[in-house]
């Protein structure tokens, strides 16, 4: 288990980490998500040893690190651009780990991680004849061949294109879960944080501001900040967000009622602030929201809309692929709880 | 717009290339193929047999080996000497680092013969290692001509590998430690691997540079140790034996071209461009202690000949210290030899230096454009290719060679420059020109052309895009080029020495003239003469490096 206590790390005299603290059980996947220039690959590298800490502590399964130089940590790091060792074929980099440790049938090993990277028959190839996907996966391989005790990986999609992302993603989780190995990752990309990761924390500003299972955290949200950055479109205060998340309430009985959790289905209680996505509310002729449309753009899996609502002002909205609203209008929306989220810092104690 | 079609292109290509190559030609290709022509041809007709006969002589054969085994040990020696200094100058962060960059690469324009002058000091039989050691000196030594060589191209190493280190993405190592490789196995398996195309290329350019060395092997060679540049002089000179100097010029060039060609392919990579992203360099760590102890090493051995010379030239006859030797600098006719004082010699080197500056820069300059425009397709490519090794032969043919074939085939009509002021210029100009080039062509090679596209389709003629994208960028790397010219002629020697008439000498020839002369006040004379000389070359290159332009120096 990974323990971070308290880290600060400076990079060029200005705090780039601020107290960060964090664990991450064995075999799990933890992703560090925050907006670029936040610290997030400054906790990395401090993590792999490339930076030295000015205070806090570092420690894995209870043995402090501090001290320990980077190539006796045992934790491989894969780099945004796989930094692959360009004078040497895909074969010779997965083998590179292997050699320093000395083991044995080292070329049956690489054959392996080439068919879990889904790169068979590429040993021979150089780096520079790779494409970008291709070069990822096979610096995966490579830190997986170090069959390190963390996998450390910064930013490892972001160099490539949307589609090959996404794709990418899926398998860099089926991969590590298969490999069994517990990993550190940094993105700025909640998409690829929740595709990836079982748990997450939300660093802003060389702090961590959130820290919990994926779950927890998107639920509940600690700041408005927090919310946008974690995917939510909007942030309503005041009367709007007591509006939208009343009309959630009633909606929300009406199609189906579901007992328990009063909390979050009573409109009664007026939250300071709440998140809520794209699709929180849709237009639906019974919905007990008035607005009216100003804008609305179709897309592959839904109608894309922007309404006016009386008291909440400009918000999002979806429609079903069959309504097309048009520019004027006037509609009615429903809105739906499980879409929104009650900003955690917003709520009066014991009001969860 | 259309595309002109590629016939046009190199037509355009013709064109530019025009000038520099007839030039070339002209002051280059004709005095050397005269010269050798001249050796080859003595009674009007090839005489083979007679070059294959002067390359079977034993001695020839002991040339040829000396000229190689120094050469290569003087090349090891600044290998191993410079890349410490190239990793801690170029990735570690402590105060005097960028003073100390500069002071290293003063050695490498420093005339050969001062250089000669101050080894000797050094080395020598009154000199402080003698005198500790008791011994004879080792001038006349391999062990002197060895250091020399190696004092002068430390500077080579430190700067071709330095902009590569520079340069050397940190991660790819940090990725290394990470998969568990210790320092050392980082080093030998990441950094070495990716520097070894700048450690290749300036490793040959090094023992280019030596094998051909001049002023060095000259003044502290002795009468023992001669290198084909120096056996190229005396039996011209000396023993005017001219078949036998051709056919060692025909030696040296083949081997230069083969050198010349591993080092362009080799260069490939290599080359320090300023559009490339250069890492910030580190405190110095606890690891770092032995490549920081070598750098301070190797100051002290660079500083070491030249505190001799400096010390040599404040001593006077009664073995107390003070300035007579200075002082001696300015009266003509000090009941030697000499026909000009000292002060007037510096005065034509000045100017002779200046008029070789602009015209190594106009000559390179235009190279420079040539060879790095983009080229479309294959044939063009290869011209370009072409063109630029040719501007590159100056720096591998023998300065005596083409000093000696300036005297012999631009004495006559069309083209008689005899007693021309501008045929010692001339000459420098050539000697100076691959180091113009290689300053300017990276500049130039690294400006990205959509640059040039974006500025044009904004509205910008093609001068207002040559003043507003080339001129920004190209102004300093040609300044810095100027004064590495100008440092070059100040101190060149081997050409300088045959063409400078004798009522015109340039300082280092009268430098080479006043050790030649029995005498301690001449020698005093030539210490003094020497430090003048260097201080002149140090000030323009110390200029030079505040523009701190990153090809300077490299290769």
């Amino acid at each position: 288990m990974l323990e971070v206590r308290d880290l600060t790390v400076l990079y060029d005299q200005a705090p780039a980490v601020v107290q960060a603290s964090l664990n991450l059980p064995t075999g799990q996947v933890l992703a560090v998500l925050g907006p670029s220039g936040c610290g997030k690959s400054t906790l990395l590298r401090a993590v792999a040893g490339l930076e030295p800490p000015a205070s806090g502590t570092l420690s894995w399964d209870g043995r402090d690190l501090s001290g320990v130089p980077t190539h006796k940590r045992g934790f491989a790091l894969m780099f945004q651009d796989g930094q692959l060792f360009n004078h040497l074929t895909v074969a010779r980099n997965i083998a590179y780990p292997l050699r320093i440790r000395r083991r044995p049938r080292s070329a049956q090993r690489v054959a392996e991680l080439l068919a879990l990277v889904g790169l068979d028959g590429f040993a021979d190839r150089l780096p520079a004849t790779l494409s970008g996907g291709e070069r990822q996966r096979v610096a995966l391989a490579r830190s997986l061949a170090a069959d390190p005790r963390l996998l450390l990986l910064d930013e490892p999609l972001s160099a490539l294109d949307a589609g090959l992302r996404e794709r990418l993603a899926a398998d860099l989780r089926v991969i590590v879960r298969a490999a069994g190995t517990t990993a550190l990752f940094v993105t700025h990309d909640h998409e690829e944080a929740f595709a990836v990761a079982d748990r997450i924390a939300v660093m802003r500003a060389g702090r961590i501001v959130q820290h919990g299972d994926l779950d927890a955290v998107w639920r509940a949200p600690v700041d408005a900040e927090t919310a946008l950055f974690l995917g939510y479109s909007r942030v309503l205060e005041g009367q709007a967000a007591a509006r939208v998340w009343a009309a959630g309430g009633s909606s929300r009985r009406s199609a189906h009622d579901t007992p328990g959790s009063p909390s979050r289905t009573s409109g009664t209680i007026p939250p300071g602030e709440v998140a809520v996505r794209r699709s929180a509310l849709r237009l639906e002729p019974t919905g007990p929201l008035t607005g009216r449309v100003i804008s609305a753009r179709v897309t592959p899996l839904q109608v894309r809309v922007v309404v006016s609502i009386d008291g909440v002002g400009e918000i999002d909205a979806v429609a079903p692929l069959d309504q097309h609203p048009g520019v004027g209008e006037t509609v009615r929306l429903a809105a739906d709880h499980t879409r929104m989220a009650v900003i955690a810092a917003a709520l009066g104690p014991g009001s969860l | 717009m259309r595309q002109p079609p590629p016939g046009r292109r190199l037509l355009g290509l013709a064109g530019l290339a025009l000038g520099p190559v007839l030039v070339l030609v002209v002051f280059f290709v004709v005095p050397v193929v005269g010269m050798l022509g001249l050796g080859l041809r003595p009674e009007g007709r090839f005489d083979i047999g007679a070059v294959l006969d002067v390359l079977s002589r034993p001695r020839t054969g002991r040339v040829v080996w000396f000229t190689a085994w120094s050469a290569a040990v003087a090349t090891t020696a600044s290998v191993v000497l410079g890349l410490p200094a190239a990793y801690a100058l170029s990735r570690l962060d402590f105060p005097g680092r960028r003073l100390i960059r500069a002071l290293l690469l003063v050695p490498f324009v420093l005339p050969t013969v001062v250089v000669g002058v101050a080894f000797g000091e050094l080395l020598g039989e009154s000199g402080p290692l003698a005198r500790i050691s008791g011994g004879q000196g080792l001038v006349g030594t391999p062990v002197a001509i060895i250091a020399g060589l190696t004092f002068f191209n430390v500077a080579v190493v430190i700067r071709t590998v330095g902009a590569s280190w520079e340069s050397l993405d940190r991660r790819t190592g940090e990725a290394a430690a990470a998969l568990g490789a210790s320092p050392a196995r980082v080093f030998w398996t990441v950094t070495l691997p990716a520097l070894r195309p700048s450690i290749v290329s300036a490793a040959s350019v090094v023992f280019l540079f030596c094998a051909t060395s001049f002023g060095v092997v000259l003044t502290l060679g002795g009468v023992r140790y001669s290198s084909v540049e120096t056996e190229i002089y005396l039996l011209t000179t000396n023993l005017l034996d001219l078949p036998a100097a051709a056919a060692l010029s025909i030696l040296q060039l083949l081997a230069v071209l083969a050198l010349l060609g591993l080092a362009a392919r080799l260069r490939v990579g290599a080359q320090a461009s300023p559009g490339r992203e250069v890492v910030r360099p580190q405190p110095i760590s606890r690891s770092d202690l032995v490549p920081v102890a070598a750098t301070g090493l190797l100051l002290v051995l660079i500083a070491a000949p030249v505190g001799a010379l400096v010390a040599g030239s404040l001593r006077v006859a009664d073995g107390g210290w003070g300035l007579a030797n200075y002082r001696g600098l300015d009266e003509a006719e000090s009941g030697q030899a000499l026909l000009v004082p000292v002060t007037e010699a510096l005065g034509t080197s000045l100017r002779t230096a200046v008029d070789a500056t602009w015209m190594s820069l106009l000559l390179g300059g235009l190279v420079a454009v040539v060879v790095t425009q983009r080229s479309r397709g294959r044939t063009e490519q290869r011209v370009r290719g072409v063109l630029d090794g040719l501007f590159m032969l100056p720096l591998g043919v023998s300065a005596v060679t083409l000093g000696f074939g300036f005297l012999i085939t631009l004495d006559e009509p069309p083209l008689n420059l005899r007693d021309s002021p501008l045929l010692v210029p001339i000459a420098q100009a050539l000697v100076a020109l691959p180091l113009v080039v290689r300053t300017l062509a990276p500049v130039l090679g690294s400006i990205d052309d959509r640059q040039r596209q974006a500025a044009a389709s904004l509205g910008a003629g093609p001068l207002r895009v040559l003043a507003t994208v080339d001129l920004p960028i190209v102004w300093k790397p040609f300044v810095a080029a100027a004064g590495f010219a100008f440092a070059v002629s100040l101190g060149e020697f081997g050409a300088t020495s045959f063409l400078a008439r004798d009522e015109h000498p340039t300082l280092p020839v009268v430098i080479f003239a006043l050790i030649g002369r029995p005498g301690a006040a001449n020698y005093g004379m030539a210490l003094a003469a020497s430090v003048v000389l260097a201080a002149t070359t140090a000030a323009v290159m110390l200029a030079v490096e505040r523009l701190r332009v990153p090809s300077v120096g490299g290769f």
